[in-house]
Order: structure tokens, then C-alpha cells, then sequence
């Protein structure tokens, strides 16, 4: 009996991990379309079915059978895409090594945080959830939708193989210089990741030698496995980076082993735009209140995003939550507008940029037929504090109704709104 | 140099200076007075650093030798009701960090005038978003942490600064005040403890005082820490008791109303479920930063609180409040901005951080609204101040223009 019930429980959870995948046709008609990939539209329609748009434009019929919903001129653009975000209680690598490849922050994740609620009523719908800076590499990354889950598998987005996708969190700068075994400088600290990308590197040509002969294969490294995917371009390089010199850094050290890269945060990356373009890295970075509270953020400005943009970087924002609450994604954006970023460039910054960074953009980020039908209706111009969001829609499932009292709770606070865990701190008490 | 000769240096110098910097007209496409009705196309005219005329700009003429500044909308300079700023520093190492000294739990006499860096950058930032005022002192942290004070953001020393050199007495009823190891205040009732025992000594050494009369003989000893104490019994100097669970709150009433003194709320997250009891008590509170990380003792917190605390009739305030890691200051207007967005409304939340601070704080009669008589301070926006793409365009304090740009 009990076998039984185990049995039933395995079908049930393999059936959810692969997405929501509403059935029913369903019409948002008479919207404001942004769809990210073109020109914004007054007034279209989009049509999502089996979890993915089907149509979308100004001249799209509604199909027979399908439910239509009525937007009266509301805004409807794709969920948010956040490349950095470390709700749900993460956690990589311990205070043992600054390299630890082998953790996955997969392992760590209670899904049953508030916080994820909030992000949704932020309009996120896709998150890289990131292990923290304390380490030079912390561990690997997973890619999520903010699905009703009940463990993190249900919130995993996999590849054609059915593995989750993810990268890696790497880090330089001061988080990550600590008390040894930990680098006590910036040149020891880029000698020890040169050391182990070396070691690396031995791992998948002795594999390759070995040419599938057991004999001569090297013994299981899970550190090394997933450094070799970095290696091989399928596992992209998250890198937390401030200072323009550090910036520098991890473009030299990408160069020198050929790992793809996203630079995160950024906050000096309005000083080497020009080597940032040339290298072809996108960014990814956070825009805080003011400058400051740390060394490396002394020249944090909200004109990053705008310089980059010109200069020809592929720019991203992220919530780095709980640095900034996911709520407040849009007001990141809007404050790069405030300081030169196209209004295009910004919207693309929350979506479709992200998406690319994440080897998602086939899937997520734009009102695009044949992605996934996440998206999210807002009351007014997504770049005014008075604005709203209103729905929030994953795999053509509605998965946050502002109107409704359980979700209105997390969008504006109130009491039992609060967290079941304790914060993520991912560099207090040492570098500062 | 003898005094007089300084005076005469002094006066000069300020006459030197005045006509240069404090006459000054500011034109805006909508001049929110605060006080009094929106002014469109209206303008504002300082003379000596005061304000001598707010109207329609077809009613009001600018004197000759006026600078003028223009902008789509004009605000009286906000006010940030509670922070830490000049005593925190942007580079946020032990050397300008000076908000929090644990040597002792409780500190009153440590003077908030006597840690302000009005040169610090953060000030400049604040600043340059239209803040103009700022109430800012020894952070939460410790039971008693000290002292704070009431400053423009002008920079230059903090004598040129202050407003009110000794605004209230921080307190702090919250986790961030509880001691390991054996050491008190251990939980909250020793907390409680530990502010009545302080209270009932102070007010022994008023008694003494008092009884001793001109007895030199018979008088205590002077104690700063009773002394600073004595302004609280005696109805000079509140306590801004920061508590943000409905428990610590409802403890801080509890303590204002058995010593009788005077109380300001701070943070207070879960207000929302004490609106009648704060209410009875007849105690403003300074709302938390809006924008405050939700975990911790304010994991409750709701962005409607101040909405939801003015329609009950309680007096209220924003602040930037104090972080310990980044952003190591907040700025009031963008606090406010959220607190317009849910409930307050534009010219609600515009209020919050100018004339029911000024109010709040007892500094009406010199800040808070654009009205004849008042401190020559105002916020110039090239847009609703509250959009995120909005910027400020200019301030002045005193007359002076002390910011013009586009941040």
C-alpha cells in the first residue's frame, strides 16, 4: 500500500515538471501589446493555447471555442525575465573552500517562501536563482518559472534531455576575499581560478584520451563535470563583478579559457563600456537607491544602463532579491530611463535581454508565437510608480490575480505576509 | 580678536554674502504651496533667505536682482523625518560609521551635533533630490542610542546646519537591542526594566534638583545622562521609540503613558493593527521606509500603513530610515513615491514628507510649505516628483541654491 501511494506520488510530480501546459484556448483581447520583438501595438490580441501563444498581433481572429478576456486597453507584455535573485533561501558552497563547482543551489530551495509570491506579484515569471559573492565560485545556478510547486522540481525549467538549466555563479572583488583557504588579494584570487580551470581542462582531455575506455577514465570529479560544461560553452559563467578592474578580470580570464560569461552588477561598468562591448558580454546589473555601503559600489550610478546600451552592450537588469525586492523590478528599469536608457532598451532589459542571458530566448521573453504564453496585464505605462501589476500568467496558467485578497497580500505587505525563513546574507561579515 | 570685533567680521561677511545668494525666484507650471491650494504658473520669491511672496506669476512681481530658476513643478524642500545620514558615511567603514556606540545600552547624552558631518556625500545625495531637511541622529540598535537632531542639508559645519540641536531621544524596542552572554537588556522585559529604571532615577534627580533649590550643598552632582533625561520628563525632548511589532509598539505607549512624556513611533510595521490604541494615545508615528526589506521584525510590513494610519486620523511622517549595508541611504522621495502609489496619493504623500513632518517634528513655524515668512527652502522637479522618471532640477535652502542638475 504504502509502495502504491509512492508510486502515484512519482507520476503525479513528473507531471507538473514539465510546466503548467493549460489545455483550454484563451484570448486576451483588446490589449495594449508590448511584445518586445517589434513596435508596441495599441490595441491586439493575444491567443495562448497549451501553454504556449499561438497568435499574437492587431489583426488576430479569436478561434471558435476559445475563452476571451476582455482587457479594456490594459498593458500585456512578457513576464519578467530576473538573471539574479536569491529568494527561497539559497545556498552554494560552505566556508570550507573559495571553488566549490559541486554545489547546486537546486539543494537549498524551500519553494514555499513568501517571497516567491512577491516576485509574482511583480511580474516576474523566470528567475536564475544564484548561490551568494562570498565565494570565488559559489556553485551552479538553476533556472525556474515561478510555478505553484511543491518542491523546487516542479519549478525546474529543463533542456530537451529533461535536465534542469542553469549556470554558474563565479565571483571577484572583496566578497570573495576572506580568511584562508579563501584569497587574500585580487591576483591570488584569479591565480586559483586560473589553477582550477587548468585542472579542468586536464579532466576533459584525460576523458577524452581515455576514449571511453574505463580503465584509463579519471575518477568521477562532480566539481570538474560541471566545470567542464563551463568549458564547453554549455554552462554559462554568472559573475558577480563591481570594480572596473575586476571587470576587466573576468573578460581576461573568459578570453584565456574561451568560458561564456554574463557580468553581474556591474557597478563600475560605465567606466570600461568600450571593453565590455568589444568583448561581446552582456550585463547584467542592479541599480541601488544611492551609491555606497560598499567600497566596490562607491561609483554606483543609475546612468550604467544608458552608457552601456550606447556603447553596444547587451544590458539586463536583476532584482538581486533580497537586495531589492522583486516587486519593485520595473522601478529598476524606470530609475535607468530616468538616466538615459531608451524606454526600448529597458523594456528589453527586463525581458528579452535576460532570456538571452539565460539561453532562454527561444522560450521566454517576448510575445513571440510559439514561446511560452508567461506573461502579465498591467494597469498603466510600466514605468510609473502609479501602475500596477494586475495578472501574472505562466505557461497559460494565471498564476497571481491582484484582485484576489491571498495574492493582494504579497503585493502591498500586511500581517502574515512575512518571511518563513530567515533572509539570504550574501557578504556580510567579512570584505566590506 | 575680541568678540565684538568677531560679531562686526561675522556681519560683514553676511552682508557680503546675502545679496548675492539669497534673493532668488523660482517659477514652476504647478507650485505646491502644501499649505494651500496648487498654484498654477505660479512663483515663489526669497529675499534674504525667507520667503516674501508665493502667488500667480501674473499677481507676483520679482524683484530686480533676483536670480530666477524654473521648473515644471515646485515643492517646499522635503523632509526626510528620520535618519541616520552625516552620522553614517558612504564608504560604510568603522571610520564614518558613527550612528551606534554599544559601549552601554543606555546613552542619552551622546549628542547627535556632535558626530554630524554636514560634508558627508551622502548628505549631497539626499540632497539632490530635493531634500532639504533632515531629522537624523544615533541610529536603532542600542535601548537607548542617543540623541538626534534636526538639520538642513546644507553642507558647510553643523552649527550652520542645525535646526534643533536635541530632537528626541532614540530608543529602540527591538531584537536589534537584546544582548548576548549574560548581558542586559537579555529580553524584553528587562528592556522595559531597564527604560523605567532610568526614567525613575531621572526623575529622582529632577526631585532633588528641585528640592535642593539654590543649595549648592544639597544639589546632585551634574549627570548628563539624567540631565538628558529630565528634557523627556519634562515634556521638552520625545522619545522616538523605534518598534515595529504590534508588541513593541503597544510596550512604548504603555511606557509614555505611565511617565507621562511625549512619544514619537518609529518604523511601527505593524501599526496597522494598533490604529485604535495609537490613536488614543494621541502619537504620531514615522513610518518605516516603504522600500524596507519585509523580513525580520518588519517582515509585516505593508505599503498602505501610511494610507491606513492618516485615515485614522494619526499624525504621520516617512523617513529614509537606516541600513546597514547598501543602499546605505534611502531617499524619502523615493519612499514617499511608494507610499503615494499605495493609497496616499500624490499630493497625500507630498504632504507626508513636508508639512506633517515640519509639524511632526515642531518645525512648522520655519519649514514644511511655501508661505510668506517661512525658510527660503524649496524642490524644483521637471515632473510629477514621484515618477521614477522624473528628476529634481534644482534646491535651494535658505535662499541659496545649493543644487542644480539633473540626478
Amino acid at each position: 500500500m504504502k509502495q502504491r501511494l509512492w508510486l502515484a506520488l512519482a507520476v503525479t510530480a513528473c507531471a507538473t515538471a514539465g510546466g503548467l501546459a493549460q489545455e483550454r484556448t484563451v484570448a486576451l483581447m483588446n490589449a495594449h501589446l508590448i511584445p518586445i520583438d517589434g513596435p508596441e501595438i495599441e490595441r491586439g490580441t493575444l491567443v495562448m493555447q497549451g501553454g504556449k501563444i499561438v497568435a499574437v498581433g492587431a489583426d488576430v481572429l479569436i478561434p471558435a471555442g476559445a475563452t476571451a478576456i476582455d482587457l479594456n486597453g490594459k498593458v500585456l507584455m512578457p513576464g519578467l525575465v530576473d538573471t539574479h535573485n536569491h529568494i527561497g533561501g539559497v545556498s552554494g558552497g560552505d566556508g570550507s573552500a573559495p571553488i566549490q563547482p559541486e554545489c547546486r543551489v537546486w539543494d537549498s530551495i524551500n519553494v514555499r517562501t513568501g517571497a516567491f509570491r512577491r516576485a509574482l506579484a511583480g511580474g516576474l515569471t523566470t528567475l536564475n536563482l544564484m548561490p551568494g559573492s562570498g565565494h570565488l565560485l559559489s556553485g551552479q545556478t538553476i533556472y525556474v518559472k515561478i510555478r505553484p510547486a511543491e518542491t523546487i522540481d516542479d519549478m525546474m525549467i529543463r533542456d530537451a534531455d529533461g535536465n534542469p538549466c542553469g549556470g554558474i555563479k563565479m565571483a571577484n572583488g572583496t566578497n570573495s576575499i576572506r580568511e584562508a583557504p579563501f584569497p587574500g588579494t585580487r591576483a591570488k584570487s584569479a591565480a586559483l581560478v586560473r589553477q582550477k580551470f587548468i585542472e579542468a581542462q586536464e579532466y576533459r582531455d584525460k576523458i577524452a584520451r581515455a576514449g571511453g575506455d574505463p580503465e584509463k577514465l579519471p575518477a568521477r570529479d562532480l566539481g570538474l563535470e560541471a566545470l567542464v560544461e563551463v568549458l564547453e560553452g554549455r554552462r554559462v559563467v554568472h559573475h558577480h563583478t563591481h570594480r572596473h578592474d575586476d571587470i576587466v578580470t573576468v573578460l581576461r580570464l573568459s578570453k584565456e579559457f574561451g568560458f561564456r560569461v554574463v557580468l553581474h552588477h556591474v557597478s563600475e561598468g560605465w567606466k570600461v563600456a568600450e571593453q565590455i562591448a568589444a568583448a561581446k558580454a552582456p550585463c547584467s546589473i542592479i541599480l541601488v537607491d544611492s551609491p555606497g555601503g560598499k567600497l566596490e559600489a562607491i561609483d554606483l550610478l543609475f546612468k550604467t544602463g544608458g552608457v552601456l546600451e550606447r556603447a553596444g552592450v547587451n544590458v539586463a537588469f536583476h532584482t538581486d532579491d533580497w537586495i531589492t525586492d522583486s516587486r519593485l523590478f520595473f522601478r529598476m528599469a524606470a530609475l535607468g530611463v530616468r538616466a538615459g536608457m531608451s524606454r526600448e532598451g529597458a523594456l528589453r532589459s527586463l525581458t528579452l535581454a535576460g532570456a538571452e542571458m539565460l539561453d532562454l530566448q527561444d522560450r521566454v521573453g517576448s510575445l513571440t508565437v510559439g514561446k511560452d504564453a508567461d506573461l502579465i496585464v498591467l494597469d498603466g505605462d510600466p514605468f510609473s510608480v502609479y501602475t500596477k501589476v494586475l495578472e501574472t500568467w505562466i505557461e497559460g496558467e494565471k498564476v497571481y490575480d491582484r484582485s484576489k485578497p491571498e495574492d493582494y497580500l504579497y503585493a502591498v505587505g500586511g500581517y502574515g505576509a512575512g518571511h518563513d525563513i530567515d533572509p539570504y546574507f550574501c557578504c556580510f561579515g567579512h570584505g566590506e | 580678536m575680541t568678540t565684538r570685533n568677531t560679531i562686526t567680521v561675522i556681519s560683514l561677511l553676511t552682508l557680503l554674502a546675502a545679496p548675492l545668494a539669497a534673493q532668488v525666484a523660482i517659477k514652476g507650471g504647478r507650485v505646491h504651496t502644501v499649505s494651500g491650494d496648487v498654484i498654477e504658473n505660479g512663483v515663489v520669491v526669497i529675499t534674504d533667505g525667507r520667503i516674501v511672496a508665493v502667488g500667480p506669476a501674473d499677481g507676483v512681481s520679482i524683484p530686480a536682482g533676483h536670480r530666477v530658476l524654473e521648473g515644471a513643478v515646485v515643492t517646499p524642500g522635503l523632509i526626510d523625518a528620520h535618519a541616520t545620514v552625516g552620522l553614517t558615511g558612504i564608504y560604510n567603514q568603522k571610520q564614518d560609521q558613527d550612528q551606534l556606540e554599544s559601549s552601554e545600552p543606555i546613552q542619552p547624552q551622546l549628542q547627535a551635533t556632535d558626530a554630524y558631518n554636514a560634508r558627508e556625500q551622502l548628505v549631497d545625495w539626499i540632497r539632490s533630490f530635493g531634500v532639504t531637511t533632515v531629522h537624523t541622529g544615533h541610529a536603532p540598535g542600542e535601548l537607548v542610542s542617543g540623541q538626534t537632531a534636526i538639520l538642513k542639508t546644507r553642507s558647510g559645519t553643523v552649527e550652520d546646519a542645525t535646526v534643533v540641536g536635541t530632537a528626541a531621544i532614540a530608543v529602540t524596542l527591538a531584537e536589534s537591542a537584546r544582548k548576548e552572554g549574560g548581558k542586559s537588556p537579555g529580553n524584553r522585559s528587562k528592556m522595559m526594566a531597564m527604560l523605567r529604571e532610568a526614567l525613575v532615577a531621572a526623575r529622582d534627580y529632577v526631585g532633588k534638583q528641585e528640592r535642593a533649590g539654590d543649595d549648592a550643598d544639597k544639589r546632585p552632582g551634574l549627570n548628563l545622562k539624567n540631565e538628558a533625561l529630565a528634557g523627556v520628563l519634562r515634556g521638552e525632548t520625545p522619545l522616538l521609540i523605534t518598534a515595529n511589532r504590534a508588541i513593541d509598539i503597544a510596550s512604548a505607549l504603555r511606557l509614555a503613558k505611565e511617565f507621562e512624556v511625549r512619544l514619537w513611533l518609529d518604523g511601527a510595521a505593524e501599526a496597522y493593527l494598533l490604529i485604535d490604541e495609537i490613536k488614543a494615545a494621541g502619537v504620531p508615528v514615522i513610518v518605516h521606509p516603504l522600500m524596507q526589506r519585509p523580513w525580520g521584525e518588519a517582515e509585516n510590513l505593508s505599503y498602505e500603513t501610511p494610507a491606513k494610519l492618516r485615515a485614522a486620523g494619526i499624525p504621520i511622517a516617512l523617513q529614509s530610515g537606516f541600513e546597514g549595508y547598501v543602499p546605505k541611504v534611502r531617499v524619502v522621495l523615493f519612499e514617499a513615491a511608494i507610499a503615494a502609489a499605495n493609497g496616499l496619493g500624490m499630493e497625500g504623500a507630498l504632504r507626508a514628507i513636508t508639512l506633517d513632518a515640519a509639524t511632526l517634528l515642531g518645525i512648522e513655524e520655519r519649514v514644511g510649505s511655501l508661505e510668506v515668512g517661512k525658510d527660503g527652502d524649496v524642490a524644483i522637479y521637471d515632473g510629477d516628483p514621484f515618477e521614477y522618471t522624473s528628476h529634481c532640477v534644482g534646491v535651494v535652502i535658505d535662499g541659496q541654491v545649493v543644487f542644480e542638475g539633473s540626478r
